[in-house]
Parts: structure tokens; sequence; C-alpha cells
């Protein structure tokens, strides 16, 4: 990989980000420190499901350096007991009535020290009366069933909402005349993305001025202070959101936590800055987990391997409030792009949502709004299908893929997909993995009574939320700003909604003001994640920062320039139409010598040069960018496992990523994003679950048993890349961040099933950890009931 | 207690009870070292501290009582670069081999793989992966860190063979 320092534009460029946190520079919220500042802590439930009779905060008061103790009872007189979610449900800040599940937050103490706090928690006394435990989804609906969310009046069962997609009716009719149809109940587990930062605040009330201002570890900083704005009743001009560096998001650091809203109050309570920071068992216990979704899979075929239809019946475990983040119309998100990367006829599905006695999340861990479910759904019943037509994985999936002249391609459910070239990216990863002979080594392994497994994922994404008209979170349309100043001297400042967490926005947005403008991105400075200094838009989730904001400022940089031509043509005292743009300059058509930079542009801007009436001068533009759909980045994945199935052991022998997400910005950074999302996939397929024993206790609630893989599970991936542009974006570029976390966990799954298909596995559940695989490979189910009825 | 970190002394009454890493935070201001659990799994507060031997071992400074560190030396991120700026050879590498993406394992990452690099000065793939797996990353899938400290043992080698004498390799 060679690197071009500071290419004038897109290309590979080392990041600005890194001198600082290579230096231990970087500035994460628990880094911040005002004066006089406070820390909180929380007292958390023992109990999954309980009633609170009592809570006796008086020793904990007593205790020098405690500052406040703050109960449900407390927020209840300032009407905060309860917060909406994002999911138009409501979450308790601090239980009142009962706890929903383990390790809800139950009382905040506010102290001199995180380590007085902590002290506090152990001095406060709290009587519960255990009640029934909801632990299991498919118990939730059962007649009996403890309702959990007795708060909501009405409320007589655990059953949030049903919504479905496509064409039932097709459907149906595909499946009765198909020659083959093949149902498969897969789970994909409850996992938590777990930023290796935490979430925390520090929130400064200044009773003086009434301003709040918030440091918070979020993804979407402009949509916090709409919330806080709403739910406190504090103007927004009074509310300031500070999302400084964030060590990892995930979609983890997307809602609001009791643990925000409990330090504002502090600081409110206590006239000082108080700061809340979590540990990793409260943010594995407490913050938005993943997935959850128990889906039975239907595939309608011809006996040659043509797929004609999918059916999926989808149970989603929510947890004990609503408060997965979706645009309002899809409460699926968007699972119902689930017919992936293939030709059907039609397809359908149904999702019902159900309340559990668990923490409440869903949709977090790169997961594009349910796209990892409906890619695993979808790759999991291409390999189903292969193992009961007896087919090879690779050729059913060449047979059925979309082709480039489908494109645009409305899906059976809806989706406009703007471009791909699906056999091409899945020829490349077969020869780049040598797949022909990979299949002679595997026979021939066999023999030895060896198992290898060669496992494939073929992965179209939908990211970019989204049209407005279409996609709104709590009222607000997913539509972007952005804010563009050239200084007198040709430097610029670029001002974004959207919120890095890692991605290297400051470099990457500044390398498109490059290529549309041909200053140097050195010379471009990224702000964003203060709402005071940056303009409106919904944040970083969902890939969408580049569909969405990188269109932004491709379009606020082209306004710059065409305020450039402007002010050129009197420079040059030539007509607007008679310059020509290169990089960097305009120049007189015709005779190049007469040109202006750039940077001469910018300080005649700033000038006394006389401009055409009604050109204000100086060198800036503003732009609100609505997305008129999704982009549709694809990839073609194969994982190579060694399986040993007498003690279950996988190994990941090779991992090869094509990936296509259009025009590349800077591909060495594209690149890191793969590697990451990859790891991932190990992580889900082998080694991570959020497991829940019988009376709701949360099993694995640290890093002790939550795995998530090092150095040594991981191989070295091997990246290829095919290019096609999306036709509808100002710079043909898709979004890529999450792709390689939905599309590589199938990849992996399919491996380990593949070696232990001479076994006659057809599925098992992740994780495959070698617990699971061995009991796989002794044909016992690794679940025992996972019928949806 | 009394504890050089980064080059200066520090003194002060400290509870026992108080954790190596809150101390240098909190009390020091090395913010550069930083907390991602509270099970000593992720390496994220890895910091180097005199130890019996007389070198600067990595330790987890989460589970190191700062009073523990009484009269040793302690390197954090923080002390790493020369006192002109200039980058320790492994900080280059993670820059320049795009090995990092947050930034928050970052610290204890490279203090590591500096660790690493000491006992081991031209370790293999395989011997970067299990040198690195006491510190977790979520960002990076690790390959881009193992290629920074592939490329960091080059370079130290490199100026290594140029200082040393003639004599000594002999």
């Amino acid at each position: 990989m060679t690197v071009t320092e500071t290419p004038m534009g897109f290309g590979r460029m080392h990041r600005k980000e890194d001198a600082r946190f290579v230096r231990g520079q970087g500035n994460y919220v628990d880094d911040v420190n005002l004066p006089g500042m406070l820390h909180g802590s929380f007292l958390r439930s023992p109990y999954a499901h309980a009633k609170i009779v009592s809570i006796d905060t008086s020793a904990a008061e007593a205790l020098p350096g405690v500052k406040a103790v703050i109960t449900g009872a407390v927020l209840e007189t300032l009407k905060l007991a309860w917060m909406p979610t994002l999911s138009y449900d409501t979450q308790a800040v601090l239980a009142t009535d009962k706890v929903r599940f383990q390790n809800q937050e139950v009382a905040f103490v506010v102290a001199e020290s995180h380590y007085i706090a902590r002290d506090a928690l152990e001095l406060i006394e709290v009587e519960y009366e255990p009640l029934p435990v909801v632990a299991d989804a498919k118990q939730a609906l059962a007649p009996g069933a403890p309702v959990i969310r007795d708060d909501k009046e009405g409320k007589t069962d655990n059953h949030i909402f049903d919504w479905s997609a496509g064409d039932k009716e097709k459907t149906d009719r595909i499946f009765a005349e198909s020659e083959v149809v093949v149902a498969e109940d897969i789970l994909y587990p409850r996992v938590h993305p777990s930023p290796l930062e935490t979430c925390g605040a520090v929130a400064d009330f200044d009773k003086v001025s009434g301003k709040l201002t918030i440091y918070s570890t979020t993804q979407a900083p402009h949509a916090h202070r709409t919330v806080y704005a709403l739910v406190a009743g504090l103007p927004e001009h009074k509310i300031r959101v500070i999302s400084p560096d964030i060590g990892g998001g995930f979609g983890g650091k997307v809602g609001i936590y009791p643990g925000y809203v409990l330090a504002i109050v502090g600081s409110i309570v206590t006239g000082k800055p108080v700061k809340w920071m979590e540990d990793r068992n409260e943010h594995l216990t407490a913050t938005a987990f993943a997935r959850d979704y128990h889906m039975r899979g239907e595939i309608a075929a011809t006996k040659d391997g043509r797929i004609r239809a999918l059916r999926v019946d989808v149970l989603a475990d929510h947890g004990a409030f609503n408060g997965t983040a979706q645009p309002t119309k899809f409460p699926a998100g968007f699972f119902h792009i689930f017919t992936g990367s293939y030709d059907l006829e039609a397809a359908s599905c149904n999702v019902t949502g159900v309340y559990t006695n668990k923490a409440p999340g869903g949709v977090a861990y790169a997961c594009s709004f349910r796209i990892t479910e409906a890619s695993y759904l979808v790759e999991r019943m291409i390999d189903v299908l292969a193992f009961e037509l007896k087919m090879d994985p690779a050729e059913l999936r060449l047979k059925n893929l979309l082709k480039p002249e489908q494109f645009p391609y409305t899906t059976p459910t809806g989706w406009e997909y703007d471009s791909g070239d699906y056999p091409k990216a899945l020829r490349l990863a077969m020869d780049m993995v040598g797949y022909e002979k990979l299949r002679v080594e595997q026979a021939e392994k066999l023999q030895r009574g060896e198992y290898m497994g060669i496992g494939i994922s073929f992965f179209t994404e939908g990211v970019g939320a989204g049209p407005r008209k279409h996609m709104d979170i709590l009222g607000l349309g997913m539509a972007d700003g952005a804010e563009l100043r050239v200084h007198p001297t040709g430097k610029a400042v670029l001002r974004l909604s959207v919120q890095t967490q890692g991605q290297g926005h400051e470099t990457t947005f500044a390398q498109i003001v490059a290529e549309e403008l041909g200053i140097s991105p050195d010379d471009i400075d990224v702000v964003h994640g203060d709402t005071d200094n940056t303009p409106f838009g919904l944040g970083t989730y969902g890939s969408r920062s580049t569909p969405v904001s990188g269109a932004a400022t491709a379009i606020v940089a082209r306004k710059v320039r065409d305020r450039a031509r402007i002010v050129a043509s009197a420079m040059l005292e030539v007509s607007p139409d008679d310059l020509e743009w290169e990089k960097g300059k305009f120049f007189v058509k015709g005779d190049p010598d007469q040109a202006k930079t750039i940077q001469e542009i910018a300080m005649a801007a700033h000038s006394s040069l006389e401009l055409p009436e009604g050109v204000e001068g100086h060198l800036d533009a503003t732009t609100v960018y609505n997305p008129p759909n999704l982009t549709y980045p694809f990839g073609a994945y194969i994982c190579v496992v060694d399986v040993d199935p007498a003690t279950g052991q996988v190994k990941v022998r090779r991992f090869i990523a094509v990936d296509d997400c259009g025009v590349r910005i800077n591909p060495m950074i594209v690149e890191g994003q793969v590697h990451g999302g990859l790891a991932d996939g190990i992580g889900m397929a082998l080694m991570q679950l959020m497991a829940f024993d019988e009376d709701g206790n949360h099993l694995g609630a640290s890093l002790m048993d939550y795995l998530l893989p090092t150095s040594l599970e991981c191989p070295s991936w091997e990246l290829g890349e095919t290019v096609t542009p999306s036709p509808h974006h100002p710079i043909g570029a898709k979004g890529v961040g999450e792709s390689a976390t939905v599309g590589s966990p199938a990849a992996v799954v399919n491996a380990v099933l593949d070696a232990l298909k001479p076994l006659g596995v057809r599925h098992a559940d992740m994780p495959l950890t070698p617990s699971n695989v061995w009991r796989a490979a002794q044909g016992r189910p690794i679940r025992t009931d996972l019928a949806i009825s | 207690m009394s504890v050089d970190v980064d080059g200066s002394r520090y003194v002060d009454d400290v509870e026992p009870r108080t954790l190596l890493v809150h101390h240098l935070r909190e009390r020091l201001g090395k913010i550069g070292t930083v907390v991602g659990c509270d099970t000593s799994n992720c390496g994220s507060c890895t910091v180097l501290m005199g130890s019996a031997d007389g070198e600067q071992r990595s330790v987890k400074s989460c589970s190191v009582l700062a009073v523990q560190a009484d009269g040793t030396a302690v390197t954090t991120i923080e002390g790493l670069a020369g006192p002109d700026g200039s980058l320790h050879a492994v900080q280059q590498a993670f820059h320049e081999l795009h090995a990092l993406q947050c930034g928050f394992c970052t610290p204890g990452m490279i203090l590591s793989a500096v660790d690493l690099l000491r006992d081991n000065p031209a370790p293999t793939e395989a011997e970067i992966r299990e040198g690195l797996s006491g510190n977790l990353c979520r960002c990076t899938g690790y390959q881009n860190i193992v290629r920074a400290v592939q490329s960091a043992a080059t370079a130290l080698q490199a100026s290594a063979e140029v200082v040393l004498p003639k004599e000594a390799t002999v």
C-alpha cells in the first residue's frame, strides 16, 4: 500500500486525526474536567422483574462527600422519571413502580469523587418484591405471561407491533406451486456493539445564563439537543451538545441513556458540573444491544436451483422498553431488504416485536437498521437450499444473482437498488481464494478425515438514510446540512452535522472539498460534534455519512466554486461563461495563461474588487442535502475454516472480502473500515452472545465471558474491490462502514457448516463456539425449541 | 508516594485503594491513558512501569494500585515521543500504516508494542499477534496494527544498526 501524502482530492492519505491520538492527546468525554465537577453513579437492579417496595437513601446521603441521591420519586416531581425513546415508546429513566430488566437504573448518587459515589451506592437499601420473568421471547405472548409494561394504560400483553412487507398473496401462491420449498429456523442472537469506550457525559448547567452544556458520547449531537429540548423544556439555543472524540460508537451511542439525563439533572440539582461514566458491565447490560431476531425463513425454488420466492416470519425481542433506533415508518428497520442480491419473483415478511425482561436496544452494531439480520437470513437460506439441492453454493448464487443490466432494480419489497455488478464481484472473490482448487483440497482432506469449510456470503447493503419524504427519526427528516467557508488566504473550514467515531471524517471530508476546489486537505479544517458551531443534521450511523453528508459536502463546495467563478470573471474581466475550471483554478477558455487560483479568488472575494449586482462577496456557502435514495454497496465474501469436530474448534484460515462502495474517497480508510467489520463477523459468528437464564440474569455481562476477538482470532484479511458508482450521488460514492459487519457473519457460519456438511448438519445457530460446534457435529441441536408459531 | 511519570517526579498522598490508572488520569492529568473495561481484559490502560529487573514493563494500570508504583518510573503514551515532539518509531508506524481509527486502544496498544519489541526486536506475525493479545481493538481488525509493529521493528533495527558502534556488534 503506497500512501500519497496529501493528495489534492481522493486517494490514500494519512489521517489528520492520528497526530493527537498516537500522542494520547485525544479528548474523550472522560477526559473532560471542569472546575468543581462532581461524579455520578447508578444503583442498579439485581432483579430482572420486581416491584419496588421502598428505597432508603438516608445512609448514602449522610456519607461525607455525597452531594445528592436522586431516585425515581425525585424525578417524578420533575416529570422526568420516564423519557421518550426513538421508537415513540417510553423508557424509565429511574425505576419508580418496578424494575423491568437486570441492572436497570434505580438511583443515582452524585458525589465529590467516583470512589465516594460507589461507596454511597452500597449504603442504599431497596426492598424488592420479585415478579415472574419473561426471559424467552417465545414465551412473551403466551397466555398468562406476566405483563411487563403495566405502566402503559390498558396494556394487557407483551406485544409491541406487527409489521409486514412484500406481496404476501403472490408469495404464498409461488410457494404453493414451487417444486422445492425449504424452511429453517434461524436465530440471530443478542449481541452487543461494545465500543472500547463506554458511554458517558459531563453536564454543566449554568444557572445564570440558563444554558446547559453537555459533553457526551453521542453519534447524533443535533438530534440529542432537540430531544433534550422537547423533554426538558429548555429552548434549543440554550442547549449545547458537544460530542468530543468518541472511542468507537458502532451504533451503541445513537440513543439517549438515563445516564445522560441524570448527569443533567444532577448538574441542575447541585449547581455543579456532573460527570457520569459507566463501566463495562453497565455498558454491556444496560445500553443498546443488537439483533435478537428469531427468524423462520422459507425459500421456494425449482429443482435446478432457480430461486423463486422468500418468506420470513420474525419474532423480534426488544427488551423491556422499545428503544430501537430507526426511521419512524420502519419498526423493523430495513429488514425487508432480505431478498438480498437475488432476482426473485416475490417475497414477503412479517415481524412481530415483543417485550421481554431485558435491556432495550436492537438496532446497533453496524446493522444498517436490521440489514445484518436480513443479509444473514438470505445468505443462510441460500446455503440451506444448496444443501437440499446438493448444489455448490457458489454456483447457486451465480445462477440467481441480479445482473448488471437490471439496475436500477426494484425489489419485490420495494427497494430501488441504484447500481451493481454482482457476478463480477463474486467471480473476483472466487479467483482470489482459488475456489476450484479449494474444493479439490476440501475433498482430499475429507478423505483423510479432516474437515475444512468454504463459506460464501454475497450481500447488498442499503445505506444513507434517507429521503426525507420517507425517513425521519422522531419527526426529524434525515437530511443533513453542510457549511463551507473559504478564508481570505484560501484555507477553509467545513462544518458538518455528522459525527465521526473513528471513521476518519476529519480526513476524508477535507478530501472531498479538496477534490472539488483544489485546496489542499491539510488546509481544510473539518468541524463536527458541537451543536453551537455546526449545521443541523442527524449524525453518523447506518453508514450514512458519505451518502448524505458526503453529498452535502460536494454540493456546498460546488456552490462555493460557482461563486468563485463569478469572482474570477470580475478579476479577469471576462464573462463567467468564458471561464473553464481545472482543479484549483479558473482560466480563460483558449488562454490558459489567463488564470486565477482558488487562493487568489478567495482573497479577491474579500477585497474591494467590484462584483456584479447581487453578488455578496466572500467565499462561503451552506446547503442541506436530502438524498433521493439510499446507496446500495455490495460485496462478495469468502471464508475458509478448518474445523475439528472432535473438539469443536474452528480456525479461520483465510478471509477474502471484495467490496464495492462505488467511488472510494480514501481507499486506505475504506480498507480499515472493512478490516474492523470483518473482525466483528468473526466475533459474532464464533464468540459473542448475550445470554440470559430463566430468571432473567444476564450471563456474560463482562469481557470475561462476552468475548471480543483479539489479534489471535483474526486472520490476515485479503481484500479486493470493484467500482460501481452510485448514479444518483454527486461523487458516485456509496457508504461502506457497516458492509463488512453485515456481510461477514454469514460467510463464517456458512464456512463452518460447509465443513460439517458431511456430518449431515444443515444449520446451527451462532455463536459457533467449540461446545456448540461439537454439539452440532454430534447431531444434537444447539437450541431445542426455535419454532415460531 | 513518589512516582516518576514521563520524566517528572510526582509526590502525593494517595488512598491505598486508588488504582494507578485513576491516579495517572485524575491526579496527574495523564489523560492519554484510558479505561476500557472493569475486568482487566482490554489493555487500554497499559503503561510501562519499572519492575524488579530495572526495566520498565507493560502493565495494565487498572490492575495496579497507585501505591504499588511508589518509587518506580512510569511511562505513559504522553511520554513516548521525543522532547522535540518527534514520534517514537511505533507511533510513527501506527500513523503511516493506518493502525488506529477511534484512537481509544491506541495508547495501550502502542505501549504494549514497545514492550514487545524490546523483548523481541524482530517478531514474526504470529509473535506480534500473541504479544498484543492482551490489548483489544474494536475498530481495526488488528491487521494494520500487526503491520505497523512489523514496520516499527524494521525501523528500530535500522536505527540501532546506525547508532551502535562497530565494536559492539563483533
